[in-house]
């Protein structure tokens, strides 16, 4: 019982991250139609930049939060104006091979600013100790990555339901032509919504990183587990992304709990199931 | 055709001449670039052909390459069994992820092929009884061709790929032409007229998937063999990825272009890595510049010039890569809504 609650906790948090990282890549897929295969890249970029910020300059982690997250952005607002926008002519899996080439390219600069070595990240202080739930000793930079989670997941179900920019994305996600039509500036939309799934992947980088650490090559992870949740939960619907990511946390944790060997075979035959017998997602719409 | 035939054994009388002029280093090379060329034609049947764009296809080279790795270890040397057994789990690991994955279309089947390679990567990376999990098999005997006759050394086993790529190149030459060929072509052009036609398609793509399959794990027997060594590393989505890069630089849809994106890209490592350790940079950067420069690739290139130089229209072949390439997709985004 008492590590069921811990492996529950454990899985929770692990899911929370999952969706925080997976949101942009799947609100960008959904909106530009490109799968952004150096989302991962994105990610792990936040995550030196934290570790840049906490562990060799000294600063606050806050600091690394408010500011990391910004400048992936702007480099994601960058990729997209640079690479992207001249290229949609090009059809979009063209444009995915390039996400694909920017992933290499990022993997080599990687290792030659911040090296091969595996690097750990330390939580902000008032957060390193653990609190007692339900008899068990829960660190609590897990309990507060549950509950940012939380208030991400609110903050973007809000702006998709409730306020305007959030019905252009929604419409934009049934019908790219007809928002133009509407003459809503469609590139423009484009350049945020990338620069907003930028945004997030910073974020996940940062909050990531004291948890799974900071390693050279695993962005590549990343992407496949963002993949992974992308298709389990579906397409452009926040709950359906917070659904799987959830889902595919508890999958991951309490396999590499109770079968370790088996855990990486046993979420990726969870996709293939879902692929097989729910091509749209759990929660996705009707294909 | 009689052209043709007399271009090719002219090269291949040249390759089976080159060992004799250059040094055993770029005797090593031609032979990688020859198996990497191998694997490229294998996914080129899948992706240049059929239309059908594979993120995965490293499972059936890592199936090969473990399956002839561990048959030369415990059971025999000869060359032909070892490739058989090779070949045999790549086919009945094609029919099993082709029936999952052929179900799909665009993005997911990018993503299905990406997913059960990745469960055999970690099939493979697991189970270290058998497989040496991550350090790998190392310690593969010298395949044995006739009897006593050993391919020992490098020059011996390059003459033997030789000997394999130009059968693996004539067969697939005739696949292009012959009418499962032309059907393949149709299922990439547009799918639901050949469904109307009568096709049954998604046979058709589960025979595509199982050649295209089982010439990859060809491709790892002979790795193996030239190698002496797997790893898991060889498994890895990222080598799915360099397989892909080659036939999209070579040129999708033609017969050369995966050899020669095979060539471009071993090449470019073999000359960066002694310089500096970031040639992913390098390809990568080359990759962007041909999918935003060149989106038909080094063929398309080519023709385009000798056509410029000859005043001849290029070939139709490679020219219709570039609309193969968005169709899928538009019939994705269609469906995504």
């Amino acid at each position: 019982m008492d590590t069921l609650v811990l492996q529950l906790m454990n899985a929770l948090s692990y899911g929370f991250l999952l969706f925080i990282i997976t949101c942009g890549i799947s609100l960008v897929f959904g909106i530009l139609g490109v799968l952004n295969l150096a989302h991962g890249s994105l990610y792990l970029l936040g995550s030196y930049m934290g570790y840049s910020i906490v562990v060799k300059s000294g600063l606050p982690f806050w600091v690394a939060l408010l500011v990391v997250p910004f400048i992936i952005a702007v480099i994601g607002l960058i990729l997209e104006v640079i690479l992207l926008r001249p290229t949609y002519k090009l059809g979009h899996l063209s444009q995915v091979l390039l996400t694909f080439g920017l992933a290499y390219i990022f993997h080599d600069l990687f290792s030659i600013i911040w090296g091969k070595n595996i690097m750990t990240v330390t939580p902000p202080a008032f957060l390193s100790q653990s609190v007692e739930v339900m008899g068990n000793m829960i660190p609590s930079y897990r309990l507060a990555l549950i509950v940012v989670g939380i208030v991400i997941a609110l903050a973007l179900w809000y702006t998709q339901e409730k306020t305007k920019w959030g019905a252009v994305i929604r419409a934009g996600l049934s019908d790219k032509e007809m928002v133009g039509g509407l003459g809503i500036n469609i590139h423009l939309v484009f350049t945020l919504v990338f620069f907003f799934g930028s945004f997030l992947a910073g974020i996940g980088g940062v909050l990531g990183s004291p948890i799974l650490g900071v390693a050279p090559g695993m962005e590549f992870n990343i992407l496949i587990l963002s993949l992974v949740v992308l298709v389990v939960g579906g397409l452009g619907s926040v709950s359906g992304t917070i659904v799987a990511s959830l889902l595919v946390g508890m999958v991951e944790t309490f396999s590499r709990f109770y079968v370790p060997e088996l855990s990486l075979i046993i979420t990726f035959a969870l996709m293939a199931a879902v692929l097989i017998i729910r091509p749209q997602g759990l929660i996705g719409r009707r294909a | 055709m009689g052209k043709q035939w007399i271009k090719g054994s002219v090269l291949f009388l040249l390759m089976v001449a080159a060992p004799f002029f250059v040094s055993l280093y770029y005797v090593n090379i031609f032979t990688e670039i020859l198996i990497f060329g191998i694997f490229a034609i294998s996914l080129n049947i899948l992706v240049g052909q059929t239309g059908l764009v594979s993120l995965g296809h490293a499972a059936f080279f890592g199936a090969g390459a473990y399956a002839t790795g561990l048959a030369a270890s415990h059971l025999s040397t000869n060359v032909f069994l070892t490739i058989a057994i090779g070949m045999l789990l790549a086919f009945l690991l094609a029919i099993l992820i082709g029936f999952v994955s052929t179900k799909a279309h665009g993005f997911y089947f990018l993503m299905l092929t990406l997913a059960c390679s990745q469960m055999v990567y970690s099939i493979i990376y697991q189970w270290t009884d058998v497989t040496g999990g991550s350090n790998g098999l190392s310690g593969i005997p010298s395949p044995s061709l006739f009897g006593d006759f050993l391919l020992s050394n490098q020059v011996f086993i390059y003459y033997f790929v030789l000997v394999v790529f130009a059968i693996v190149m004539i067969v697939i030459n005739r696949l292009l032409h012959s009418p499962l060929g032309y059907v393949f072509i149709g299922i990439k052009e547009n799918e639901d007229r050949m469904k109307s036609i009568g096709y049954n398609t998604t046979f058709y793509k589960n025979i595509s998937f199982l050649i295209a399959g089982t010439l990859g794990g060809l491709a790892g027997s002979l790795y193996v063999f030239f190698n002496g060594f797997v790893a898991p590393t060889d498994v890895y989505w990222t080598v799915s990825g360099s397989v892909l890069i080659m036939v999209l630089v070579g040129g999708a849809g033609t017969l050369w272009g995966p050899v020669i994106g095979a060539a471009f890209i071993v090449v470019l490592e073999t000359i960066i890595s002694s310089y500096t350790e970031s040639w992913m940079m390098i390809i990568g950067t080359a990759f962007i510049l041909f999918t935003i420069f060149a989106p038909s690739g080094i063929a398309g290139l080519f023709s385009n010039l000798t056509g410029r130089i000859f005043k001849t229209r290029p070939k139709p072949v490679v020219e219709d890569y570039v609309e193969q390439a968005i169709e899928p997709i538009k019939q994705q985004s269609k469906i995504n809504g």
